[in-house]
């Protein structure tokens, strides 16, 4: 098949003219990324305070009076009152309360016995923003003033006596860290705009009556294809180059990774999700039809991909169906790379199945393109 | 190479679920003609027309179009071939300059630019040339449409009733570039409602559901349809009732004051019509009959025809 480069100019230029003159388009395209990091960043940054918290006293002596007292003092945790074992769990399953401190039995004995006792500190890290910070500030409370002067047994250069506080998560074990949003918001974004964009593109020109003069063009469906992709991609690196800003200079987000392989990983991303959008526009009749396939794509996307819930967490079958969305190790690849470092050897193993995910897509894709108007 | 047709179709046909949209069409037109294509709506002109640029692909019969066959050469056929559609098919959103420009580089053009620069200027589009096609008239956006399609210098024009709601003096402006393009060698193939325009043609084919039911000249045509007309002046709607029962007449058409009384048993129609005419102290003239009476009887004729 032959190709021309003077077609595929023409197309994407065309493309891009139209692009520039569709003003709310093209004011959504970098507003709403910028909307939804801001929306989540502060989500990020706001600290919960007060949050519910109930405590089985098994040993109401004074020691344990000052470490609740002490939780109460630091302002992130309003102890509700003194409940047993099993009320205290149902509390937490029904998400009344959002920690359960358990002080163990014979407490304070054990403290001033220099036996190290453990309290244990359950949350209810469904939503891991909520807990992260009160959860950081317990762990400081071991020095505060407070704790210090009403322990029995401190030493006498200000330590307390020692003692364990065990931390346990509840319903989220893998604790997605407030960072973890911002590879999300990505990959979300980038699948949002990417493939609706360009499922609307073909579609278009169809309802609008201008594909049978494209059609009528010596212009091959491959050039059209390609020329239309292409605007994209620089829509798509706009997009991401805003958020990962927001991201570092709003939200103080670290990026320890190599950029470079980042926007390689995020290129192949974008084309990944462009070539499902063409598909899309091939297949769909018209622009509402793109557009109900589009969400029906993007809604597995959000929940099954280790955005919304934790990947791990999931029943089998959804994580293997998450395994078949580009979302899923496009989420892995930015976060080891952001948040590890990691580096393309060691990512891999998910970067191949955007390629073939591509490459399967794009098949459909010039199998489907109409050629005629039949 | 010279005496070969530009387009040559045998049996060519086209179905949309089951009903044929175009029916066994066989027809041949010559390089430099401008071929006249007349029809109701829904006969097929469309459809046909689209299966000649390869846009849509023929279920029966075959068919060459510039010497390359229409179904496996369609690549090469759409490169020499200029198509304006029945609907505006532009892009709303550019201006006109860049709907040409983007024209101009799907076909390659040489030196696009200036060739884009010249045909703005041709076709009087210049002071519009930053206008958005959307926010252009008519009569311009039929020119716009013209113009693109002739940017690569096609060999064939197929054109799909192009001058519908265009004002008669535009209309007349692009008869006569039609025949401008005509004597340098380009064959217009175009489809019409009105009969002025049928009369512009070298040569004309009319279609009734799919078939194509006469083809020739204007006069062929005519002469085919065998018809007499006679002209009564100054008849009103009281009189057709009467001219309706006249042994012979098989169509009656109003034009202006006059009545067109036509049928094709020319003895018969001299023997009664002139003496209605009398009796209702009206005066009968026989006049040439015109293409519209000719179309107007085959079609009858082709709707009474028995079911094959
Ligand atoms: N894409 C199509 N799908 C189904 N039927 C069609 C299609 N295009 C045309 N037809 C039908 O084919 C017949 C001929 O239509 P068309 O070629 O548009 O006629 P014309 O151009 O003479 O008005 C009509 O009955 C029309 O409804
Ligand atoms: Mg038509």
């Amino acid at each position: 098949m032959s190709f021309s480069l003077h077609r595929f100019v023409g197309i994407a230029y065309k493309e891009l003219i139209q692009l520039q003159r569709d003003r709310l388009t093209l004011g959504m395209i970098i507003l709403i990324p910028l909307a939804e990091v801001f929306l989540f960043g502060y989500a990020i940054n706001s600290e919960p305070k007060h949050l519910p918290t109930v405590v089985v006293m098994s040993d109401p002596g004074p020691a344990a009076r000052a470490y609740v007292e002490a939780l109460r003092v630091s302002g992130y945790f309003d102890i509700k009152g003194t409940v047993d074992e099993r009320e205290a769990e149902a509390l937490l399953d029904r998400g009344d309360v959002q920690f359960v401190v358990t002080l163990p039995i014979n407490f304070h004995r054990d403290l001033v016995r220099g036996l190290r006792p453990t309290i244990i500190l359950e949350a209810d890290a469904t939503d891991p923003m909520t807990v992260g910070s009160a959860l950081a500030v317990q762990s400081g409370l071991r020095s505060s003033s407070s704790l210090l002067r009403d322990m029995p047994a401190s030493t006498p250069d200000g330590t307390p006596p020692p003692f364990d506080v065990r931390v346990l998560r509840h319903y989220n074990p893998e604790i997605i860290s407030a960072y973890n949003i911002v590879p999300g918001l990505l990959g979300v974004i980038l699948t949002m705009t990417m493939a609706l964009m360009t499922g609307l593109a073909m579609t278009r020109e169809r309802e609008r009556g201008t594909f049978e003069n494209l059609l009528s063009t010596p212009a091959t469906p491959f050039e059209v294809m390609t020329g239309k992709i292409v605007p994209y991609i620089g829509i798509g690196l706009v997009q991401v180059t805003l958020i990962l800003l927001a991201a570092r200079y709003a939200f103080e987000v670290p990026i320890v990774g190599s950029l470079l392989l980042l926007y390689g990983v995020v290129l192949l991303f974008i084309a990944t999700t462009l070539s499902l959008g063409m598909t899309i526009s091939s297949v769909a009749r018209n622009q509402l039809q793109a557009m109900q396939i589009t969400f029906f794509y993007f809604l597995p996307s959000i929940l099954l991909s280790g955005f919304v819930f934790p990947f791990r967490g999931m029943p089998e079958w959804a994580q293997d169906v998450g395994s078949l969305l580009p979302l899923t190790h496009f989420l892995v690849l930015v976060r080891g790379i952001l948040l590890k470092g990691a580096g393309p050897a060691l990512l891999w193993p998910h970067i191949w199945p955007l390629f073939a995910f591509m490459a399967v897509v794009l098949l459909i894709g010039l199998k489907t393109y109409r050629r005629t108007l039949d | 190479m010279v005496t070969a047709p530009a387009i040559t179709v045998s049996g060519l046909s086209k179905h949309f679920s089951g009903k044929a949209a175009v029916n066994a069409i066989d027809l041949t037109i010559h390089h430099g003609e401008i071929y006249g294509f007349l029809g109701p709506n829904g006969s097929g002109k469309t459809t046909f027309i689209r299966m000649l640029c390869g846009l849509l692909t023929p279920d029966g019969g075959s068919g060459s179009c510039l010497g390359h066959d229409l179904v496996r050469e369609a690549r090469q056929i759409k490169r020499k071939v200029g198509y304006m559609t029945q609907r505006f098919s532009l892009w709303d959103d550019l201006t006109v300059r860049e709907n040409l420009d983007f024209v101009g580089r799907l076909y390659g053009v040489r030196q696009r630019r200036d060739a884009v620069t010249n045909t703005l200027r041709s076709y009087g589009l210049a002071d519009r040339a930053e206008h958005l096609a959307a926010t252009l008239s008519g009569g311009w956006k039929q020119r716009l449409a013209l113009a693109a399609c002739l940017l690569h210098r096609p060999q064939l024009l197929l054109l799909d009733e192009p001058t519908a709601g265009v004002d008669p003096t535009a209309r007349r402006e692009f008869w006569e570039e039609l025949h401008r393009l005509s004597t340098e060698g380009v064959t217009v193939l175009v489809s019409t409602h009105y009969m002025d325009e049928a009369e512009r043609c070298h040569r004309l084919a009319y279609l009734a559901d799919g078939h194509l039911i006469v083809h020739g000249s204007a006069d062929d045509i005519i002469q085919t349809a065998g018809v007499t007309t006679w002209v009564i002046q100054g008849a009103t709607a009281v009189h057709r009732a009467a001219f309706a029962q006249t042994p012979g007449v098989t169509e009656l058409a109003s034009f202006g004051n006059a009545l067109h009384v036509t049928g094709r048993d020319a003895g018969c129609l001299a023997t009664h019509v002139p003496s209605q005419a009398r009796a209702l102290g009206l005066d009968a003239r026989l006049a040439e009959p015109s293409l519209e009476d000719a179309f107007v009887y085959l079609m009858r004729r082709h709707a009474q025809r028995p079911p094959t």
